[in-house]
């Protein structure tokens, strides 16, 4: 099993990324001007700055040419998961529903949130088990996830509303207290917490971020039995 | 020499910053009076900012060398072993006056500065820290600047992916118009990877690569940052302060330590204050030999900016290095991938002359030695002044409030309440390197690769230095050491940042030398030798110079990250004891402050030998595993200790308190309870570990941890309750004492 991290100039968490997937396989940092995804089976759209972020947090990044080649992963049913920027970059290129806004408090802000498992049976969170509760730490401007009603709705009754944050916990002031998200065929997520900083207790405070990963071995192994 | 249309006269050296002399003494090194481009260029190199004239000699008096020193004073940061082959390089910058001109840029590009510093030498910065000093939050421009700073910090920091892991801030009318904006920096280096700056070669190229170059920070190290603020001219300087732009500064980084790993440079300099001519002038000084730079090969900004303009400019995000000739396309290619501009803008030479051109024509020609190492070096003319330099603030509690209040008053005060809310504004974790993230502990720790850890903090109770510039050092340099023992670490080495007024006033003078005096005895007496600073002079405006603040930071190690401590109690049923030779005394206390009386004239005496004996105890204790939490004590005394113990470990403790030998009636009680001091520790544990400590160092039980309250009663023939509260009290008074300001 091949994760293949995408490194943006700007990218911050990329390493981590590399670092905590290597907990249940392999994994390569993928620079952004190269198309070749290098036999990765997964793809980690990692957290930072891509490109400065000047315009509108992942704006750019989806237009690099990593990102054309892991789009058509995307279509072709690869699994890919976006931390922070990386979800920004993925609500971009239009892989996930919905957008993100700035923070309720227009303030960067750093802490660690509890998320309630609302699906334990997707590709990114089938080693838990709906209802589970996972303590992740958050860091970001822009995290307000949003997307209209009518879009809602439809996420809703597709079942694509993965993580929600716990009471409390929803500092940015997402819409419904949405954490994380997939798309409807469910071989793309994203979430603003950082599941990567969360798989050593030592300093993560917790390892709960490791069933993401886990969750993405299995279904990865899964489809090659 | 082709010369511009007029030469300078010596108003224009004084208006530069210059004196008299010392605009003399250059036409006698020239042999000739400077023109525009060499005046310019001596006026900064000449300033107190890049030559240190009031301060070198006092600096030559402190403790460089020690077993893990491997980078000492004099390159872009210091360096020490941390073993596993690794070296951690630290430093500690100022960026004062540019923040209280504009203090988001300047406090943003303060933090790009110390960070260039860190990768100048070949390390991958991996923290950092910051020490900031405002006014009472009660004023509009207090919260302005903290506002501001905090901002500028975050935006930066969490921006380039490095984490923000600690820090300090305190609250003081004396830094109303002065406000300080310290940052400190980490890095991490394989031994052979690090890079000296010393320009080496003749034949050589000399290769600028980062950002482009405009107007911008013109002056800054001149007119904004070796002379006081002036009441009401700071507009005018904004065009003094630098522009930052962290995603240049992340791309910079990136591509210097690749340009590293692949062995392509002979030599590597940030370019920080005085821009290109204090790195290329220090880098051919270091090297001994000459540089020739082209300016008309600068890529600029904007267009026709005039050579001096091009070698004084403070454009932050640029490096330059030098590059044997074979490998400059190598070195651009890597630029390319970052995509950093790069430009090969001159060579080294044998001249021992540093010498400006612009398209070959020869606009200025300075012997490197004069430029860099022969600006005068003035005596400091001290004095104790006789009279009180600083004015005590408005009482906010009463000589007899119970002891309840006070300490609700003390949790709540802006330089004691929780700093949650500025913690929040930073990326604390990214790297994965964070072990105890802010407020968990009392220093921050780090892991490193072999297990083992890193541990760091800053600290400077700059009130205390003002009542005694020599013991307030001193207790500045323990508090930093008391931190590292409470995790278990032992100190390595220190940086510090010196921030004063006016040095040519005699007062000003007696305070830096007492305080240089008190910083070296400390870090001689702790082996924590110093490897790297900075000064901050001329830190004072129309109403006054700012407390002596020399920030101390020191980095220190432990065997192995699992052992490290947490500051809040940890468990029902331990026992809680006071460790160490602790004295307290209300002089310059955080609660003599809030009754609004004046500062005292000296300090109660330190025994340096005891406190850190102590921290050997405490460090040793921690490592063993026998301490379920250790806290020092620090301002707001025992109580205050104790109550962020519980606080920051969810649960209550009952302590009882020999009044002991608190002199006087009435202040008894508030001395036992508030008094502050070196060399004390709050420790928690198991009753026979703490048993086996007493055999070493000087321990009296205090109590119990558990249950929901704080109950403190005081034994002085009789028994006396003298505070109980619960710990929804006291963590609201904590949680909202800063909070407001954020609101």
């Amino acid at each position: 099993m091949k994760f293949g991290v995408l490194q943006f100039p700007g990218s911050c968490d990329e390493v981590d990324a590399v670092e905590a997937a290597r907990n249940v396989g392999d994994a390569e940092l993928i620079w952004h001007r190269d198309r070749d995804l290098r036999g990765a089976e997964a793809i980690i759209v990692p957290g930072g700055f891509s490109y400065g972020d000047y315009l509108r947090a992942g704006a750019i990044a989806r237009f690099s040419p990593a990102m054309e080649s892991v789009i058509a992963f995307a279509r072709d049913g690869g699994l890919v998961l976006g931390i922070c920027n990386g979800f920004q970059v993925l609500c971009e290129a239009h892989l996930l529903p919905g957008a993100l806004l700035p923070n309720v408090n227009l303030r960067f802000t750093s802490r660690q949130v509890e998320l309630d498992v609302v699906r334990g049976d997707t590709a990114f969170t089938r080693a838990c088990a709906a209802g589970q509760r996972l303590s992740i730490p958050a860091k970001h401007s822009w995290g307000r996830y949003y997307a209209d009603e009518a879009t809602r709705r439809a996420m809703d009754e597709s079942g694509q509303v993965v993580l929600r944050y716990a009471p409390g916990h929803n500092f940015n002031g997402s819409v419904d207290d949405i954490a994380a998200v997939r798309n409807d065929a469910g071989n793309v997520f994203g979430l603003m917490p950082h599941p990567e900083h969360a798989v050593d207790e030592l300093i993560g405070g917790s390892a709960d971020g490791l069933s993401i990963f886990e969750s993405m071995r299995l279904a990865v192994e899964g489809t090659h039995a | 020499m082709p010369e511009t249309a007029t030469l300078p006269t010596v108003d224009d050296a004084l208006a530069l910053g210059l004196t008299r002399d010392e605009y003399e003494l250059v036409c006698d090194k020239q042999g000739r009076p400077p023109n525009q481009v060499e005046l310019a260029m001596y006026s900064l190199l000449w300033s107190e900012h890049c030559a240190y004239k009031h301060s070198r000699k006092l600096l030559r008096t402190l403790p460089t060398d020690g077993p893990h020193v491997v980078m000492g004073p004099g390159e872009n940061a210091g360096a020490v072993d941390v073993g596993g082959g690794l070296v951690c390089a630290f430093k500690v910058e100022s960026h004062n006056h540019p923040s209280a001109v504009e203090p988001f840029q300047g406090a943003a590009t303060g933090v790009g500065g110390i960070l260039r510093d860190i990768f100048a030498i070949g390390a991958r910065p991996i923290a950092v820290l910051d020490s900031l000093r405002f006014g009472e939050p009660s004023g509009a421009r207090a919260r302005y600047l903290l506002d501001g700073a905090v901002s500028g910090i975050a935006h930066y920091g969490n921006s380039i992916g490095v984490p923000t892991v600690g820090g300090e801030v305190y609250f003081e009318a004396p830094y109303e118009q002065n406000c300080l904006v310290n940052a400190m920096a980490l890095g991490l280096a394989t031994r052979e990877r690090l890079v000296r700056s010393a320009a080496t070669g003749p034949g050589n190229l000399i290769v600028l690569f980062g950002a482009s170059t405009g107007r911008d920070g013109i002056g800054g190290a001149s007119v904004l940052a070796s002379a006081e603020l002036g009441g009401d001219g700071e507009q005018d300087r904004r065009p003094t302060v630098q522009v930052g732009d962290p995603f240049e500064e992340k791309k910079l980084l990136e591509c210097s330590l690749e340009l590293l790993d692949r062995r392509l440079l002979v030599s590597l300099q940030d370019l920080g204050a005085a821009g290109l001519t204090s790195s290329a002038s220090e880098m051919a000084s270091k090297g001994e030999v000459g540089i020739d730079l082209d300016v008309a090969r600068v890529p600029l900004r904007e267009p026709g900016m005039e050579p001096f303009e091009i070698m004084v400019s403070e454009s932050q995000e640029r490096m330059l290095c030098v590059v044997e000739p074979q490998n400059v396309e190598e070195v651009m290619g890597v630029c390319e991938k970052w995509e950093v501009g790069g430009a090969a803008i001159g060579t080294v030479t044998d001249s021992g002359r540093m010498r400006v051109l612009r398209d070959g024509e020869l606009v200025g020609d300075m012997p490197v030695r004069a430029l860099v190492d022969e600006c005068p070096l003035y005596d400091l003319r001290p004095e104790k002044p006789a009279e009180a330099l600083y004015r005590p603030g408005l009482a906010t509690v009463a000589p007899d409030a119970s002891a309840g209040e006070a300490l609700l008053a003390l949790l709540s005060c802006a330089n004691l309440a929780s700093r949650r809310p500025l913690f929040e504004r930073y990326d604390s974790i990214v790297q994965s390197r964070t072990v105890r993230r802010p407020q968990e502990a009392d220093a921050a720790v780090l892991a490193l690769p072999d297990g083992s850890a890193l541990a760091v903090s800053i600290d400077c109770n700059g009130r205390r230095v003002a009542a005694d510039p020599y013991r307030g050092t001193i207790a500045a340099v323990l508090e930093c050491a008391a931190n590292l023992a409470c995790v278990g670490a032992e100190p390595l080495g220190t940086t510090n940042n010196l921030n004063f007024g006016n040095p040519e006033k005699p007062h000003i003078a007696w305070q830096l030398s007492e305080s240089v005096r008190g910083l070296g005895e400390a870090c001689r007496a702790l082996d924590a030798p110093i490897v790297g600073g900075n000064v901050s002079l001329y830190n004072e405006g129309a109403t006054g110079p700012i407390y002596p603040t020399p920030v101390i930071g020191m980095v220190g190690r432990m065997p192995d990250a699992r052992d490290c401590a947490q500051l809040g109690f940890a468990r029902a049923g331990d026992e809680i004891a006071l460790v160490g030779p602790f004295t307290p005394s209300l002089a310059a206390s955080e609660l003599s402050k809030l009754r609004g009386e004046p500062l005292p004239d000296g300090l109660p005496e330190i025994d340096l030998a005891a406190a850190a004996a102590a921290h050997a105890v405490v460090r040793d204790a921690v490592r063993d595993g026998e301490l379920s939490s250790a806290h020092d004590i620090a301002e707001g005394g025992l109580a205050v200790a104790l109550a962020e113990c519980c606080v920051a470990g969810g649960l209550g403790a009952t302590v009882e308190l020999a009044q002991g030998d608190a002199p006087g009636e009435a202040d008894a009680v508030a001395t036992a309870l508030f008094g502050e001091g070196s060399g004390g520790f709050v420790v928690s544990g198991a009753p026979e570990a703490l048993s086996g400590l007493s055999a070493f160092v000087s321990l009296r039980r205090l109590g119990t941890v558990g249950g929901e309250r704080l109950a403190i009663e005081v034994v002085d023939g009789a028994r006396r309750t003298a505070l109980e509260l619960t710990l929804v009290d006291l963590s609201a008074a904590y949680s909202e004492g800063l909070a407001e300001f954020f609101a």
